[in-house]
């Protein structure tokens, strides 16, 4: 069973294709890799995934549904979130209130028992606080949840991104460099993280990165990408292999 | 002092505070600048003077209707700019707001630049308070919702608010439609208390004076809104027997606000029980630290 298909997905920026006829298809509860240089689409594929980019071409199917070019906040709700290659937290809010936010959709009164507090809306906040409370602690982030987002140390910074994704109880998570400017050691202690969570959230992963030994050791499925085009779909062991991939990291010998 | 003087005064402060309440939270809350509330304030005075002079209503209901009027306004420029970003919507508001007065300077039926004289006098200190009250714990709970804190998160970082699935337009919308009814019935109280309506008491310095209190105030707070309304409103009026020198005053202190704290008097911070509670712990616990710190140093 496949929770995410991409068809013949297609992305022009003017006359520069950044994204042409991509096929691939994430396997339910599995966490699948998505890897190429610089410049080859990978966060524009990300970007029509979660509907921030419109699609050219092509299309995006989300449990046997058409997500194409649906708005961004709808695709979330339809259980696809992420995180950025660049961190984008509520910098100005406490870690608490950046996971309490991204709660809402978990509570469900509108405008006019917010304002008179009616009991619906405390029992539901009350709830929404005990997720918050709940998420901070699952991800160690619980004594340090009163610190203002930017003041975190920036691992953490990337740890709270992802206990803010989750708080929307998604099905697939998109993670863009999650271990970008870590050291081995904080790798290793993310690989065990997503792992970890997958388990507890019954989550599908998709994963770019450019650790090949976060990518190797943790993913089931990987595509490469290469100027906008698929350059070989598999297995770690089967890409590591593949004489197009090692051309296109490395270049042609003589 | 006279206390007439002094509760005039003050129900001008409450009447300003209605209007920068509203604007507080599309400003300090949503993050968007509007220049154009002083619109908003006029079609809520000429609708409520309406009721009240030519249908002959009850005071609260022509407030209300007023309100509710600037709101349904607001409603449709809102559809129209607010898929424009930052300053670009500021503009569009200013043009707004400035579209709004001339269009009541050539409106006869409301006596147009003359002005419209005659209006009941309604408005006196005690219903300034209560509507105030009321509006502040409205607004009060509002903020501390769901629906707040996905505004509060719009302010923040637009792209990671629609990636956790808020609906920013509709957040956006639903700010500026509260904070215009604020304004209307901000408006409508003050037509009530003048008993006179002109379109020059609603130009574009009307509109930088709410922006002003409330940056002055502090983004995002509620009680700086009210710290700010009630200062800037009374100062001008405090300053009157410096004459002349009263407005400069007023600029001065502005500036001074701003440049030694530039996030406002209240700095995003707000006057509740339970934060003061936190306020005197930590002083408490500063008293109780410097002890130790000074054994700490006779032990190196």
């Amino acid at each position: 069973m496949n929770i995410l298909e991409l068809k013949n997905l297609t992305k022009t920026f003017g006359g520069l294709t950044a994204v042409g006829n991509v096929d691939f298809e994430v396997p339910k509860d599995s966490i699948s890799g998505l890897i190429g240089p610089n410049g080859a689409g990978k966060t524009t594929i990300f970007n029509l995934i979660t509907g921030v980019y419109k699609v050219t071409g092509g299309k995006i199917i989300f449990k046997g549904q058409d997500i194409t070019n649906m708005e961004p906040y709808k695709i979330a709700e339809s259980g696809i979130t992420r995180t950025f290659q660049n961190i984008r937290l509520f910098k100005k809010l406490t870690v608490y209130e950046n996971v309490l936010t991204a709660c809402h959709a978990n509570a469900n009164y509108n405008l006019l028992e917010s304002v008179l507090r009616t009991p619906k809306c405390r029992k539901q906040e009350k709830e929404l606080k005990e997720k918050a409370d709940n998420l901070l602690e699952i991800m160690g982030l619980h004594d340090r949840k009163d610190m203002i987002a930017n003041n975190l140390p920036y691992g953490l910074q990337r740890r709270l991104e992802i206990a803010r994704a989750l708080a929307l109880n998604p099905e697939l998570l998109l993670l863009d460099e999650p271990a970008a400017g870590m050291n081995p050691d904080e790798t290793v202690q993310l690989m065990a993280l997503i792992a970890d969570i997958r388990e507890k959230f019954n989550l599908t992963v998709l994963i770019i990165d450019h650790h090949m030994d976060l990518i190797m050791g943790i993913c089931e499925k990987i595509m490469v990408l290469n100027f906008g085009c698929k350059l070989a779909e598999g297995t770690p062991q089967e890409i590591q292999n593949n004489p197009k991939v090692i051309e296109a990291y490395l270049g042609v010998e003589g | 002092m006279d206390l007439n003087y002094i509760s005039g005064i003050l129900t001008l402060a409450g009447i300003n505070l209605m209007a920068v309440l509203g604007l507080s939270l599309l400003t300090g809350f949503t993050g968007m600048f509007s220049f154009g509330h002083a619109g908003f304030m006029a079609i809520g005075g000429y609708t409520s003077a309406m009721m009240t002079v030519k249908f002959g209503l009850p005071f609260i209901p022509a407030l209300l209707i007023g309100g509710l009027a600037a709101s349904l306004v607001s409603s449709v420029i809102g559809r129209l700019t607010l898929k424009l970003k930052g300053d670009y919507f500021c503009i569009a508001t200013l043009g707004f707001g400035e579209a709004i007065r001339l269009i009541f300077d050539n409106v006869q039926y409301f006596g147009g630049a003359r002005g419209w004289p005659g209006i009941p006098h309604y408005t006196n200190i005690f219903n300034v308070i209560i509507l105030n009250i009321i509006a502040i714990v409205i607004l009060a709970n509002l903020v501390r919702s769901k629906h707040g804190r996905n505004m509060i998160a719009v302010r923040e970082e637009e792209l990671a608010s629609q990636i956790v699935g808020i609906n920013v337009f509709k957040h956006k919308l639903i700010s500026l439609m509260i904070s215009a009814a604020y304004a209307g019935v901000a408006g409508g109280l003050m037509a009530h208390y003048m008993t006179f309506l002109a379109p020059k008491m609603f130009s574009l310095v009307k509109s930088t004076e709410l922006t002003i209190i409330v940056i002055f105030g502090g983004l995002g707070s509620i009680s700086g809104s009210v710290l700010g309304a009630l200062v800037l409103t009374s100062l001008p009026e405090i300053l009157r027997a410096f004459a002349d020198w009263r407005l400069v005053i007023y600029g001065l202190s502005v500036v001074i606000i701003m440049i030694t704290r530039p996030s406002g008097l209240m700095g995003g911070y707000e006057f509740t029980p339970s934060s003061m509670k936190k306020l005197i712990t930590r002083i408490k616990n500063r008293n109780k630290d410097l002890p130790n710190q000074m054994e700490g140093g006779k032990t190196v």
